[in-house]
């Protein structure tokens, strides 16, 4: 019987409520026990023991949207090597998205997508599938089937489905199955060519924008639909604040509506497009200030359920464009916790409720049994140090590709130490 | 069953000289025509199924849609009892000329036709039609509102194996959204006192069908619990790519009747289908053909009976 002894730790266990100093004990895998006394006094006689030394011992992150290259892109980012960068930075599950090549919108390919991370990866990785064929916008996929097969959620990834026909059938056959749906918020049309958000500062840049109600527009739709329909829906990313004032409203009404946010437009806005700095280029694009600060301010009133990453490796090839030809797009893996620690760095947040956001949010959105210390749950934990400051630095990362929008940005807090079902996954202290 | 020769001398049992719809109807004439109809079984199994009873009327087919069955089962009752038959079907003829459906009404009136049965791809059509022709007209199928003979003739079948109605639990299963049997049967069953239960994907099931007193399912096995008569729809070709469900091996798996999904259904339950079937879309072969829980033959030599006290009953009111 393998056991692990974590003793000393700060305890944040946000699903529980739970932050206090105390131990946890991991037996095959699993947490076995968990509490303020355990390990305390004596050491434990057989289990290989972790001093935690005051760290925070937590839940490991649940980064509930990842895009990888595999398959069909592995030279951007394979599995194996995204698992490499999410251990590193403290995740232990990976929910993919489904804009491969091909697209995953297969049961066979669902099954591919665990196979291969079952063999090459270091976390755990819990694909979605596509909402459409071929993430056409056009017909629906094997719901039913892709659920059996192990689809987490389903989306079209970073597309929006422009026809309301295609999208009210989807959900309604989606909430035949209680599948929860994920939905990329911009209107296709309004969006379409645009690299940055109309204002003043694309204007003087001179590039193509699109308008920030491209994201509230569909939102608005797609919470008609979620009345309609009954489907649970996942708003995968929001960026405005019109977007944001919606879903609350849609929350009050009881709608079975979530949102999560991007790291990056918890830090970044608009300006830090600079001098057509391709890798800060991202869908949706930066936004102006007050929309990043009413992203902050719906993390810390919890409007905004999940920050995620986000993470879209691009090659030199698609990113040493002129900006408006470049690929959208930013990996975060590894940055994702100590960019949504500034949430709790700037006091508008506890570390808790910062954490719950990446374990103990997107575990119950995505109903998984995973981002929590509760006794039985699988033995994924990060030891973190909240605040170890740390400069990001593209050539240190472990993803295969290295299209960091916070290079040379200094954070505080980092991922120390990743488990993942008892075993560790990457080792930073 | 004993027929009171009584029956066979007392006025109309329908309400008018048209049926349009199971809407309108009572318990009392649902039971009256069902009695009709079983002396009409009985005719059907004679050596000589003839009477003259109709003769000299003349019955059209008026088909707006293909069916073999409904149109083959209304021309041989109106053969059985003696009148004269003529089948329109309108895919090849006038409609696709540009006639209107009044235009071709008064075309037929002019026919001084006694009886019109009629099947139209849109709701309304026959009842618009019976204010405009001065025969009866027997409403075959309009659009997905009512098939009345079809229910009547799946009622006759269930009473015939089941004896009565009350507290029956039929569940009807399938593309509730696009079929007007389903409708007709639910109208019916709910009326004569069955429990009646829809099960189908969201996409499938009409907006507010519970309204109909009916419980809705989307779980197969849960809808089929302890159900006494199983009920399966077809599916339509053109609604199986991608636009209402995904496709026909995810649509088998999750609404398809098998036999690990009828297991779940009351011991001796028994399955019902209106024709014609897709194997292995919403049937196995194995029930479809399984004579000891399969009714599906038998609701087509039912049907010819209940036509027959259909025609039987609207002539009573001809001039």
């Amino acid at each position: 019987m393998k056991r692990i002894a974590f003793r000393n730790a700060r305890l944040v266990d946000p699903a529980n409520g739970l932050d206090i100093k105390g131990g946890l004990l991991v037996e095959n895998g699993r947490i076995a026990d968990v509490g303020p006394r355990l390990f305390n006094d004596a050491e434990p006689h057989d289990p290989e023991v972790i001093d935690c030394r005051g760290l925070v011992l937590a839940p490991g992150l649940i980064d509930a949207r990842v895009f990888t290259g595999e398959p069909g892109a592995e030279h951007r980012e394979s599995l194996e090597s995204a698992s490499q960068a999410a251990a590193a930075g403290g995740v232990t599950s990976m929910i993919v998205m489904p804009n491969t090549d091909p697209v995953i919108d297969e049961p066979s390919l669902v099954d591919f997508i665990l196979r291969r991370a079952a063999a090459t990866a270091r976390v755990r990785v819990l694909p979605t599938a596509a909402l459409t064929k071929g993430l056409l916008g056009e017909t629906m996929t094997e719901i039913g089937l892709l659920k059996e097969a192990g689809a987490v959620a389903f989306t079209d990834g970073d597309r929006s489905i422009a026809n309301a026909r295609v999208l009210r059938r989807a959900m309604s056959y989606a909430a035949t199955f209680d599948a929860l749906v994920l939905a990329h918020a911009e209107d296709p049309e309004l969006v379409k060519g645009a690299s940055a958000t109309e204002g003043e500062y694309a204007t003087r840049l001179g590039l193509p924008a699109s308008p920030a109600i491209a994201e509230a527009m569909m939102v608005e739709r797609d919470i008609r639909l979620v009345e309609l329909t009954g489907a649970r829906l996942h708003f995968a990313q929001i960026s405005t604040r019109a977007a944001l004032d919606t879903i609350a409203a849609a929350k009050a009404r009881g709608l079975p509506v979530t949102c999560g946010v991007a790291a990056h437009h918890l830090i970044l806005n608009e300006l830090d497009v600079g001098p057509y700095y391709t890798f800060r280029k991202v869908r949706p694009p930066l936004r102006s200030e007050e929309d990043r600060a009413a992203m902050v301010e719906g993390v810390a009133n919890g409007t905004i359920d999940v920050i995620v990453s986000s993470h879209e490796p691009q090659g030199a090839d698609t990113k040493r464009q002129p900006f408006a030809a470049a690929a959208a797009g930013t990996v975060g893996l590894e940055t994702l916790l100590p960019a949504a620690l500034t949430v709790m760095h700037e006091g508008k947040a506890s570390l808790s409720h910062v954490l719950a956001a990446m374990t103990a949010a997107p575990a119950r959105i995505f109903r998984l049994g995973a981002g929590t210390l509760t006794k039985g749950a699988p033995a994924d934990l990060v030891l973190l140090d909240e605040n170890e400051p740390l400069v990001v630095d593209a050539e240190k990362l472990h993803s295969r590709a290295r299209n960091t929008a916070f290079e040379g940005r200094k954070f505080q807090g980092r991922a120390k130490v990743t488990f993942v079902g008892g075993v560790c996954v990457s080792d930073a202290r | 069953m004993a027929i009171s020769p009584a029956l066979m001398t007392i006025g109309p049992i329908l309400p008018s000289k048209h049926l349009l719809g199971i809407e309108g109807l009572s318990p009392t004439h649902i039971t009256a025509l069902l009695d009709l109809a079983e002396t009409y079984v009985v005719q059907g199994r004679a050596a000589d199924k003839k009477t003259q009873l109709l003769r000299g009327r003349t019955l059209i087919n008026l088909f707006f849609e293909a069916s073999t069955r409904t149109q083959s089962s209304f021309e041989l009752a109106g053969k059985r009892l003696g009148a004269d038959v003529m089948n329109m079907s309108v895919k090849t003829s006038s409609v696709s000329k540009g006639e209107t459906l009044i235009d071709t009404a008064t075309t037929l009136n002019a026919m001084r036709p006694d009886i019109l049965v009629v099947r139209h791809q849109d709701a309304g059509a026959a009842e618009l039609l019976s204010r405009k022709l001065d025969c009866s007209v027997i409403n075959a199928g309009d659009g997905a509102h009512e098939h009345p003979t079809q229910a009547l003739l799946d009622a006759l079948t269930i009473r015939r194996h089941r004896g009565s109605f009350e507290g029956l639990v039929v569940a009807i299963c399938g593309d509730v959204l696009h079929s007007r049997v389903a409708r007709s049967n639910l109208r019916l069953l709910s009326m004569m006192g069955a429990r009646v239960r829809l099960v189908a994907p969201r996409t499938l099931l009409p907006c507010q069908a519970e309204r109909f007193g009916v419980e809705v399912f989307t779980d197969m096995r849960e809808g089929l619990k302890g159900a006494d008569i199983v009920m399966m729809l077809r599916l339509q070709l053109e609604r199986m790519a991608g636009a209402f469900v995904p496709s026909t091996r995810e649509y088998f798996r999750f609404y398809g009747l098998d036999r690990e999904k009828l297991a779940f259904a009351k011991p001796g339950a028994l399955v019902m289908h209106p024709g014609p079937m897709n194997r292995g879309v919403e049937i196995a072969s194995d029930i479809a053909d399984d004579v000891q829980v399969s009714l599906i033959a038998e609701q087509v030599e039912m049907g010819v009976a209940l036509r027959m006290a259909i025609l039987d009953d609207v002539s009573r009111r001809l001039a």
